[in-house]
């Protein structure tokens, strides 16, 4: 009988990432209600360092898949890693963060593993009638799609910042084991040439606390640079909506929206953006939003939490100033 | 070189979502391609144009969807397969994956394309489950394509910066935007259309039965989220004034700075 909650963490320069945390944090509650023992799964190359941090978030159980073929992410190698160890393993369910990996891996996991997934789920219950169901946005966030599995193991990815982190415990110990990575000659055919990594102090988009994004208002691409000095001061990452990426302004991994990255901080500032639906569609589930615009009559007031109609380039920095006088 | 591009048809990013009998109502919702499809569409074209070989698409949907499909085909695709039969209104993810895969099989092909996600069920499962049925490597979420000699060397977004990554053919890749800029049909290119080749195909059709395909996710149960409601608007203050005010709110109020 499948049993068991796996999360599969990912980590980066030796720490594991928050979202992999924020998982083990509600999934350590869901698994305290059903009895189920909750597993971390830690892929990579050596991992073992990494068992102490996910104990504390509660894990009962680490399984390290230590290879130096696991060492940098490619699909193949993970699949056919994680999905034998799966099959030994059984678990009832498999969750990971919805991250450039989750994403990419869940689905040919899931496949691998005949099995069901909810994608980019915002919220996970226990359900006594088929062990977990997920709430997902669909329709940019118009809309909630509810699902369950009608079978184990159930495949998951989470929104980050969606579930709520809970208190680290130093003192929790996990049991840690080891599992050999197996990974089929087939599923080495695609070669990771080169990874280019932008190195930025900014938080990554989809993961940060605070958010805060440029639109057409912005103007042009050198006025950027009086967001960034905002977002330094707080902690901040850098947005944009499309008008401003396709203007130029600035590139478009930064875009929020339908066509662009899905974030939930707790705070979005959106300076000079109307306020489309598709741009609402990126960060509409977003705890609080303010707006920062000129014209009064913008659609972004009628569902901004806090807003100031005015000029950014007059109130952004000054916005930084006060921003810096908080710290 | 041959291409199969999936697509989907999708409501118009702009339409509202309205709920009736515990569904989601379509009526006088305004149809489109799926955005992300509409990238993987141009990319193909641009590949035959420069290496000849056909363009086919491969759509699963209602009857409805032909539109969708004709779009494509005005683009300039060759010709289409139409998977629609009852039996996929209530499929999941698995489902629509294995039958996609069967028809795709019957097709030769060298190279699979399809968008990063749908906009209406946002799953991001579909085509890489195809890829993983059909056994072979799939690229998610690729910016750049370049084709030679029975490979493909593709740059994808990763978190926090991009990868290259060179992978044999066949192989499928998902469509991100940035990918290129999809071209509209022109009036030649829709007359065109017309008399392109569209087969309409069920389950039977592609020798599958309805029976062994029972999804393995429920139902989806739907529901709208809480209208956002107008906050605090600070106006007519002087600048330092209303931000003044703004950080205070977001201090004490919210809590959030
Ligand atoms: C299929 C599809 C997908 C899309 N995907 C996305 C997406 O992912 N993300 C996205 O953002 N959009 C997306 N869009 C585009 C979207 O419809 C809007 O066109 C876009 O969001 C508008 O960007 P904006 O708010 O920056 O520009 P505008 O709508 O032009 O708004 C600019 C705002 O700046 C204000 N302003 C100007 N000057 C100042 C100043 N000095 N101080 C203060 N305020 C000022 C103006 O009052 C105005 O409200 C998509 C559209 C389609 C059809
Ligand atoms: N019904 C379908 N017919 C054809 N292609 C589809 C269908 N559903 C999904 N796809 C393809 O898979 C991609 C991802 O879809 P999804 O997994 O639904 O987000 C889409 O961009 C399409 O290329």
């Amino acid at each position: 009988m499948a049993k068991g909650i796996w999360v599969i963490i990912e980590h980066h320069d030796g720490e594991v990432r928050k979202v992999s945390l924020e998982i083990l944090s509600k999934c350590r509650e869901i698994a305290d209600k059903t009895g189920d023992p909750l597993v971390a799964v830690i892929p990579g190359k050596d991992v073992a360092a990494l068992a102490d941090s996910v104990a504390a978030y509660g894990a009962d159980k680490v399984i390290l898949v230590d290879d130096a073929k696991l060492e940098g992410y490619t699909t193949g190698a993970y699949t056919s890693a994680l999905s034998k160890v799966a099959k030994k393993e059984e678990p009832a369910a498999i969750i990971i963060g919805n991250t450039a990996i989750g994403k990419d891996l869940a689905p040919r996991l899931a496949q691998r593993l005949g099995a069901g997934m909810a994608s980019d789920a915002v919220g996970m219950e226990h359900d006594d009638a088929n062990f977990l169901s997920f709430k997902r946005p669909i329709y940019g966030g118009k809309a909630f799609a509810t699902v369950s599995a009608t079978s184990k193991p159930v495949v998951a990815t989470i929104r980050p910042n969606a579930l709520s982190l809970g208190e680290a415990d130093a003192g929790r110990k996990a049991e840690v084991v080891n599992e050999a990575a197996e990974i089929d000659a087939d599923d080495l055919k695609a070669i990771v040439k080169e990874v280019a990594l932008v190195a930025s102090a900014r938080p990554e988009l989809i993961e940060a606390n605070a958010i805060i994004s440029g639109g057409r208002g912005m103007k042009g691409p050198e006025h950027f640079a009086i967001l960034e000095a905002c977002a330094d001061t707080i902690g901040a990452a850098v947005g944009a909506s499309r008008a401003a990426v396709d203007a130029g302004f600035i590139e478009e991994k930064f875009q929020v929206g339908q066509t662009g990255k899905t974030v939930s901080p707790t705070l979005y500032i959106a300076c000079g953006i109307s306020g489309a639906i598709q741009h609402l569609a990126g960060m509409g589930s977003s705890k609080v939003i303010v707006a920062i615009n000129k014209d009064p009559e913008a659609h972004i007031f009628t569902l901004a939490d806090y807003g100031i109609v005015g000029d950014l380039f007059e109130i952004v920095p000054l916005l930084t100033e006060e921003f810096k006088k908080l710290s | 070189m041959n291409i199969v591009v999936t697509l989907k048809q999708t409501f118009d990013t702009e339409a509202n979502i309205v709920l009736k009998d515990g569904k989601i109502d379509a009526t006088g919702v305004n149809m489109v391609m799926n955005p992300y499809d509409e990238f993987a569409v141009e990319e193909a074209l641009k590949l035959r144009e420069k290496d000849g070989g056909e363009v086919v698409i491969v759509c699963m949907g209602g009857a409805d969807s032909e539109k969708a499909v004709r779009t494509a085909l005005a683009m300039g695709a060759d010709r289409a397969v139409l998977i629609n039969d009852p039996a996929l209104d209530a499929s999941d993810e698995w489902v629509r994956a294995e039958v996609l895969a069967k028809a795709i099989k019957d097709i030769p092909f060298d190279l699979l394309l399809a968008g990063r996600i749908a906009v209406d069920d946002q799953s991001s499962q579909v085509a890489v489950r195809v890829a993983e049925v059909l056994g072979m490597p799939s690229v998610t979420s690729i910016l750049k394509l370049d084709v030679d000699g029975g490979k493909a060397t593709v740059t994808r977004e990763i978190d926090g910066g991009t990868e290259t990554i060179e992978v044999p053919l066949p192989a499928m890749l998902t469509a991100q935007k940035g990918l290129n800029e999809p071209r509209y049909p022109t009036m030649p290119g829709i007359m065109k259309a017309k008399k392109k080749e569209m087969k309409t195909v069920t389950l039977a059709d592609l020798g599958l039965n309805a029976a062994d395909f029972a999804p393995k996710m429920t139902a989806p149960v739907y529901s709208l989220p809480e209208a956002r409601k107008a906050g605090v608007v600070i106006a007519g203050e002087e600048p330092i004034d209303a931000v003044k005010k703004l950080v205070k709110l977001l201090h004490e109020e919210a809590k959030v700075v």
